[in-house]
């Protein structure tokens, strides 16, 4: 049976985020492969890149436009989506499992009677029956589920499903619905960036520092390896707990749980929490003097040497090439 | 003002999880159970909203017999009472929110603190469904409360910043790290928290919204392999990243 296919998509300060045109991307291909009708939904108000859709997407393009909408409401889009959701029969919903995600997915699931399950890193089609794979107690175990409900709603993790462009795509119209009434019961009012730099949730490359690295003045060579890579800097638990980082570059139970291309941990010599956070990493290195440190188990390439004298050699070697 | 925090019992995040032989449930042998870590913040946030405007906080957690144990330390941390939603088999999400939410409507709570994620299942839902149940207003992953009369002004952490957000009560509020510095029990605490009750109630299990097939292990990582251990290995390692991960 055909049925109706939803991906909602995130904007902040006007611009879509790498992480949704991954749900677009895995919408476009799910859908194609069950003969699935798909649509796309925004809210926001001016957005820069969203002629972008058309290259990830070939189903229909809605956007909620309003000047209030510009920032994130929970309450507005959350009401917004809910009655998009049954206006137009939706079965099946993805967006990205970020902040936004985690905060309007369960919204939604009340108010439309949906079922839900969250950061998801596959989902396969088992006889018509949708079937999640989700890491549970941040990745020491895994969990295989089903959603009971005829409406279900899934998260999928950031960097697992990947963005493929279209090999033609054709000028499509993008539909926009101006909302009437909007009450804003719970409105962000700003955004205040932490510091310009990319965030581990959201990096595909993240270098991290531990306690090998002696102190926080010796960070900044942590970031000059995240500087030549284009990565997050990313801190185990031990440092951020020592005041040295601040916990939004934890990575970790407690963390951040993460999954990019590439994970390099300097002076970390890996307790569980921190492994079970970033184990699922695509490539792992690391960098230890200790040679039994449990970091090493879960690498995939190891230098036992000197943080002080490793780092700078490869941000060395990195700039000549 | 009745404050509510809700609390879960969890695998301490130091211990390795062994799945059961059905494939349901972990293996709790040998397993030491804690308070979900992001719930002490959770905790003392309602407190100090307390010690601010008065009234008692009141600690509910879902879950089995075990369950007591943290709702105990939350009492010996300076909560005045507690429930205990008592189930005696796991529920999804949204069985854990209607079960709250139906209970703080009892307690007519207008400010309720959760953990923004309990590190056991890690879905970081609760808090919203049981806000949108009850048609609260909520803010999730809190890292700056303040309450003033019934305006609430917070900021919730985002990827790479903050969103200042402006809401008010009746409100839940779900707690991150940074919020607050979580205070300890003390000695009195501890002894105080013997003397104060927690109600049990037995409930009715909701009807799941979602079906646990089965729990695996994650795939095994082959070990890797040491490159070397001075500065002259970094020349190797720049070329795998290259040419064998294809990473850079």
């Amino acid at each position: 049976m055909s049925k109706n296919v939803l991906a909602i998509l995130e904007q902040r300060e006007g611009t879509i985020k790498k992480s949704s045109f991954e749900v677009l991307s895995f919408v476009e291909t799910f859908s194609a492969g069950n003969g699935f009708t798909s649509h796309a939904i925004v809210i926001g108000f001016d957005i820069v890149n969203i002629e972008e859709i058309k290259k990830f997407f070939s189903g229909g393009i809605i956007t909620i436009r309003h000047e209030k909408l510009h920032n994130y409401s929970s309450s507005a889009y959350g009401n917004l989506l809910s009655d998009f959701i049954k206006a137009n029969s939706i079965d099946l919903i993805f967006l990205s499992n970020t902040v936004f995600g985690r905060d309007i997915a369960p919204r939604i699931a009340i108010k439309t009677d949906a079922g839900l399950a969250m950061d998801c890193v596959e989902i396969s089609n088992l006889n018509g029956e949708f079937i999640a794979t989700r890491p549970v107690f941040a990745g020491k175990s895994l969990e295989e589920v089903k959603v009971i409900p005829e409406r279900k709603i899934f998260t999928l993790r950031q960097n697992v499903f990947k963005k493929e462009e279209l090999s033609d795509f054709s000028a499509k119209e993008i539909k926009f619905l101006e909302p009437q009434d909007l009450v804003l019961k719970t409105k962000a009012k700003e955004i205040r960036k932490t510091s310009g730099k990319l965030d581990v949730a959201e990096a595909d490359i993240i270098v991290s520092g531990g306690r090998g690295m002696k102190g926080p003045e010796h960070f900044h060579l942590i970031e000059e390896l995240a500087d030549v890579l284009g990565a997050a800097v990313g801190a185990s638990r031990a440092v951020v707990d020592a005041g040295w980082r601040p916990h939004n570059e934890q990575v970790g139970q407690t963390g951040k749980t993460v999954s990019p291309s590439l994970y390099i941990a300097c002076g970390i010599s890996g307790a569980i929490q921190h492994l079970a956070g970033m184990s699922s990493s695509k490539y792992i290195v690391a960098v230890n003097k200790d040679k039994d440190a449990p970091i090493f188990s879960v690498a995939n390439y190891g230098i036992t040497g000197d943080v002080f004298e490793i780092i700078p050699a490869l941000v060395e070697e990195l700039k000549k090439a | 003002m009745k404050i509510v925090v809700c609390v879960n019992h969890v695998p301490d995040t130091a211990t390795k999880i062994k799945l059961s032989k059905d494939e349901k449930t972990i293996d709790s042998a040998g397993v030491s159970y804690v308070i979900n870590p992001y719930d002490e913040f959770a905790v003392e946030e309602a407190i100090k909203t307390k010690e601010k405007f008065g009234g008692e906080v009141i600690a509910i957690s879902v879950g089995p017999d075990q369950n007591k144990e943290t709702i105990r330390k939350v009492l010996a941390m300076g909560a005045d009472e507690g429930i205990h939603l008592k189930v005696e088999t796991p529920l999804d999400s949204f069985g854990v929110a209607k079960l709250l939410a139906d209970e703080i409507k009892n307690l007519n709570s207008e400010i309720i603190f959760f953990g923004k994620q309990s590190v056991d299942y890690d879905n970081s839902i609760i808090g919203q469904l049981t806000a949108t149940i009850l048609d609260y207003n909520c803010i999730s992953n809190c890292v700056v409360f303040t309450l003033e009369s019934n305006t609430v002004n917070a900021e919730s952490e985002i990827e790479g910043g903050r969103e200042v957000i402006e809401s008010e009560l009746p409100i839940v509020i779900t707690t991150q790290k940074g919020l607050n510095e979580p205070r300890y029990p003390t000695l009195k605490g501890i002894m105080a928290a013997k003397k104060k009750p927690i109600t049990e109630k037995l409930v009715n299990q909701p009807e799941p919204k979602l079906e646990l097939i089965k729990l695996k292990n994650p795939p095994e990582k082959n070990p890797g392999r040491i490159i070397g251990s001075d500065a002259s290995a970094v020349t190797e390692l720049v070329k795998l990243l290259k040419e064998e991960a294809k990473v850079i």
